[in-house]
């Protein structure tokens, strides 16, 4: 008996249940935190297909930086969930031709075995000591290095775009600049006076 | 050593028995499993200790800075004080706020407390003592430590009050801030030692042109990468929410995400703080200070085992964070910020290209 399939089935179990409840939560800030729990077991699953690179970088990028974003998007926004049902059978062919699409590809991959995907062989088995992180790292800077810098750059636009979008300069703010603030010299700030001393009246 | 030695024998009687009771496989399945969690629960309570009598060495600390005895009174000077401490928060009441989210207000002190021990897995204690030696352990400890920012800001939701939400804005919005500074120091270590394994860390720093001489501490990381041992300390006090970024617990500005919690709640909360101090300690230690190398290469000092000196580096490490906090004034929110994105963002970005070129020279000293 192999221990590797109960631990693939204890994940996906908890996997298919967050997912589930991402979309059938109440409160929306719940269901961000089932959409982290998803991420943080597709993680674990990933880890178990010895793609640990990804599996970290999942929880690094998604569930360390992405999701908190949008957690605090979601618990700043005033979510009226009356409003948001709405338009819900206005929004449902679209939806539902998605999800059409999504079970279609499903079919497609899990299916394989009848679309003839069986040609392409298995990766073979590397071996305990292999490192994908050292694999992937050697592949993305020398076979892949060009495409790898591009999306680069594009992101890159896409923050400078971002920050030059949102940036204005307010004429009234109180900012203050640091560098100015400690150049400042004594005698920029106080005056001393000699003064005689004075003799007291009476 | 022999306590590895003694180690080992029980391990393999374990496997043997457990083989012949429920077969080769099963029962060999069954026992990494019974062992992996007995030495989970092993270190858990060792890190719990640690952060209990941290605790202690903190009040201890401080009060001599200020002139004062410190706990003194529960046992020998004051050496039981910190189970008197943990008796008090477990027997005080908690308050769960009306309206309050109650399955989060209670999960997220224990999702804090959790992601700082799980990170624990990966550090190594010594060249043959580590719980999980991976590959990519550096990268493990950044995914994992980037998960404690829940905690905070699901207890400042879950709260239902606009000061813990508030507080636990600012707070997060400190931490993602310093994790991305800390992140690019990381890298300049892993790019030096090439490997993203902390074992291999410390065994990169054992070696170069002044341990051939027997000046080990000349060869550790912190010399070529000063900048960067600065900018992962100060972040990594930063991270931990210590004075002088305490903005969470400042007197003058205490908004912070846990205004609402008390008892033990509250003390899960400070047990992870004090977990995740000594975890930036230890790698503080592991990644610039040679993890468990001694100073020196002679006789006296091989003669200590190595995990004396990695502890010792880490009480140096710890004693810093304590002093910081008994020395320095708070730093203001603007500041905190102006530190984290103009000063130390830039300044990493830069030594990091400056290191890159550097290895491609035929100066490169990690050959």
């Amino acid at each position: 008996m192999n221990i590797e399939p109960i631990v693939f089935y204890i994940l996906s179990t908890i996997l298919l249940l967050a997912a589930l409840r991402v979309i059938t939560a109440r409160n929306p800030v719940h269901a961000v935190l089932f959409l982290v729990l998803a991420f943080f077991t597709a993680s674990g699953i990933w880890m178990l297909l010895r793609a640990e690179f990804l599996a970290i970088v999942l929880v690094l990028v998604y569930v360390g930086a992405v999701m908190v974003l949008f957690l605090f998007v979601v618990m700043m926004l005033d979510i009226n969930l009356d409003r948001l049902r709405e338009g819900f059978w206005s929004y449902l062919p679209l939806g539902a031709a998605v999800g059409v699409l999504m079970v279609v590809e499903m079919i497609l991959v899990l299916g394989g075995k009848y679309f003839g995907l069986e040609h392409l062989p298995n990766p073979a088995d590397p071996g305990a000591g292999y490192s994908n992180t050292k694999e992937l790292g050697r592949i993305l800077y020398t076979d892949y290095v060009y495409p790898f810098e591009l999306a680069a750059v594009i992101l890159l636009v896409a923050i400078v775009a971002a920050v030059a979008l949102t940036l204005r300069g307010r004429k009234d703010r109180k900012h203050q600049d640091p560098s100015q603030q400690i150049a400042v010299k004594r005698a920029d700030r106080v005056r001393l006076v000699s003064m005689p001393s004075e003799k007291k009246d009476n | 050593m022999d306590l590895l030695g003694l180690y080992a024998k029980i391990i393999a009687t374990g496997l043997t028995f457990a083989q012949g009771m429920l077969g080769p496989e099963l029962g060999a399945a069954v026992f990494t499993l019974v062992k992996t969690s007995v030495l989970i629960g092993v270190m858990v309570g060792a890190i719990l200790g640690a952060v209990a009598y941290l605790t202690l060495l903190e009040r201890k600390v401080i009060g001599y800075m200020q002139v004062r005895i410190g706990p003194n009174r529960v046992g020998p000077l004051g050496l039981l004080q910190p189970i008197a401490d943990g008796v008090k928060l477990v027997f005080k009441e908690i308050i769960i706020p009306s309206g309050a989210d109650k399955v989060l207000f209670v999960l997220a002190p224990i999702v804090a407390l959790t992601v700082a021990m799980a990170a624990w897995a990966v550090v190594p204690f010594s060249p043959q003592v580590v719980l999980a030696n991976v590959n990519a352990g550096l990268l493990y400890i950044m995914a994992i430590t980037s998960m404690g920012v829940y905690g905070i800001i699901v207890a400042g939701w879950a709260s239902n009050s606009k000061y813990a939400f508030l507080g636990a804005m600012r707070a997060a919005a400190q931490i993602v801030s310093y994790e991305i500074a800390m992140g690019f120091a990381l890298v300049c270590v892993l790019m030096v030692s090439q490997s993203l394994n902390l074992s291999d860390i410390v065994g990169g720093q054992e070696k170069g042109y002044f341990a051939s001489m027997g000046l080990n501490f000349l060869s550790w990381n912190w010399l070529p990468l000063a900048p960067m041992l600065l900018v992962y300390f100060i972040s990594g006090v930063a991270e931990t929410q210590r004075a002088p970024f305490d903005m969470a617990e400042g007197e003058s500005e205490i908004v912070g995400f846990h205004v609402e919690y008390s008892g033990m709640l509250f003390g899960v909360f400070s047990m992870a703080e004090y977990a995740n101090m000594i975890l930036v300690s230890f790698l503080t230690a592991i990644m610039f200070f040679g993890g468990w190398a001694a100073p020196l290469d002679s006789t006296l000092f091989n003669a200590i085992p190595g995990f004396f000196w990695l502890l010792g580096k880490v009480l140096c490490v710890l004693i810093l964070f304590l002093w910081f906090r008994a020395t320095f004034p708070r730093y203001r929110y603007d500041q905190i910020m102006r530190l984290g994105w103009k000063v130390f963002i830039p300044l990493t970005i830069v030594w990091l290209v400056l290191i890159a070129a550097w290895m491609q020279t035929p100066f490169s000293i990690w050959r």
